[in-house]
């Protein structure tokens, strides 16, 4: 459990293989303010590497991964620039 | 008698509105209002940068697509008024409705992007993809850098198509060898579906383009031609094919039922608004995390025509169109005619077959057969 945060925005890409979860959540900090935090739900096992991968080549903050449900995940990340 | 108000005559549109007509037949009133007098067929611009197919046929009168009991009414959306149940057009014209369906599709904003309207060539729209033709009638060879400009953007495999598509036109035109093609994408790896990219990264290489992964284009430097990401690498540029990112209609940006780049809150099962019962959405113009693709529009429309002749002839949901599964297909062109096909839905991840030449003709006899297949609701 990441906590205590407060999530600005989340975005439900279960059952997203095209674009995919970390697509969704690309453009979502695209259109975020810096220092929003975006959650991501994913039931994709893929997003467990791809989302942290991308947000430290993007220089953002990954705050961590929750258990939601079965395969699905919340993946928190702060925009951070 | 009960009014049923259809915003969009793209796929999603004509579609709902002939199923609807069929359904209900005298049971209530339809009116599809729509900005173009036109229908698209928006997959043929693939091929419209390469002297492949000519835009002209690409179109047909939206009004002769249309079920006789449809209303037609041309103008553009300025204002939807949920709580009232009123649409109003630019003209000034008031319209009412019981039910409203939204299928006022996506579109382009280069402007989004500093330098991407000036710097970049893209085939989205008619005059783009005419104008890409011109550009690459004039290419004589140099740097080509094809890619996503930015998220969302509608038909998702088609930079990866165009990107082939480019290899076989350059190589037919014998100047392959002095043009190097760069294919960039905005996460690790050439396609968001892995299995996709699993088929796509080895013909790529086989074809000797260059592969730019976790590019995400921040701004385009025209003077200096440079492609320039958020992760901070910079591309060269003589031709640069950039997809523009995309937004929904402009009178749906901050609307009660959409998000500030205009789409609309839908729920992925019943296609149903949020918080208006009587609105349902379809095809690009929802928020749901699936493709905007013709085809996505086409699987969801039987849903919001069941769903609405149901609620009118005050009978259950037949339960075969209950709820959308997010069932997409769509064509990849490989080039050198051939494709492969993607099928998949909520549950099920695509599993590409290697490219070969019927998938490749499936797609040309579809292109020709969209027209009486799709819109009037035969498949």
């Amino acid at each position: 459990m990441v906590s205590p945060v407060q999530i600005t925005k989340e975005i439900d890409a279960r059952g997203s293989f095209c674009p995919g979860p970390l697509m969704e959540l690309i453009r979502n900090i695209k259109t975020a303010q810096v220092g929003d935090v975006i959650a991501v739900l994913s039931g994709d096992p893929g997003s467990v590497k791809d989302i942290p991968a991308w947000v430290e080549k993007a220089k953002h903050e990954f705050l961590g991964i929750e258990d939601v449900e079965g395969e699905v995940k919340r993946f928190i990340v702060r925009k951070a620039h | 008698m009960k009014q049923i108000l259809v915003l969009g005559g793209g796929t999603g549109g004509t579609l709902v509105a002939n199923l609807l007509a069929k359904k209900l037949k005298d049971e209530a009133k339809i009116t599809l209002v729509s900005a173009s007098s036109r229908h698209l067929y928006q997959p043929g611009w693939l091929y419209v940068p390469f002297g492949w197919q000519d835009p002209r046929g690409l179109s047909r009168s939206l009004k002769s697509l249309l079920n006789k009991r449809v209303q037609l009414e041309i103008g553009r959306v300025s204002h939807l008024d949920p709580h009232a149940q009123s649409v109003t057009l630019e003209s000034g014209h008031t319209l009412h409705y019981d039910y409203l369906v939204v299928a006022t599709g996506s579109r382009v904003t280069p402007e989004d992007v500093p330098g991407l309207a000036e710097g970049a060539h893209h085939f989205y729209t008619e005059e783009a993809a005419w104008k890409l033709h011109a550009a690459l009638e004039e290419f004589n060879g140099g740097k080509i850098v094809v890619g996503v400009g930015g998220l969302p953007h509608k038909c998702p495999v088609a930079p990866l198509e165009f990107t082939f598509l480019l290899d076989e036109y350059l190589t037919r035109k014998g100047i392959r060898q002095q043009t190097e093609i760069t294919y960039t994408y905005p996460i690790n790896r050439v396609f968001s579906i892995e299995s996709v990219a699993e088929m796509a990264e080895p013909l790529l290489k086989e074809r000797g383009i260059n592969i730019e992964t976790f590019f995400n284009l921040e701004s385009v430097d025209p003077e200096k031609k440079l492609a320039i990401s958020m992760e901070g690498s910079e591309l060269p540029y003589d031709l640069l094919v950039m997809i523009p990112p995309h937004r929904g209609a402009k009178f749906l940006e901050g609307s009660p039922i959409a998000d500030a780049q205009g789409w609309v809150y839908t729920d992925r099962h019943t296609l149903q608004v949020k918080d208006f019962p009587n609105i349902y959405a379809l095809g690009d113009t929802t928020n749901l995390p699936i493709s905007k693709a013709g085809s996505t529009a086409h699987f969801e429309a039987p849903v919001i025509a069941e769903h609405i002749a149901a609620a009118i002839q005050g009978r259950p949901v037949d339960p075969k169109h209950a709820t959308y599964n997010g069932k997409v297909t769509c064509f990849l062109e490989a080039g050198y005619e051939k494709a492969s096909i993607l099928a998949f839905d909520y549950d099920t991840p695509p599993k590409p077959p290697t490219p070969s030449w019927l998938y490749h003709y499936e797609k040309m006899a579809f292109n020709k057969a969209y027209w009486y297949l799709v819109p009037t609701g035969v498949i």
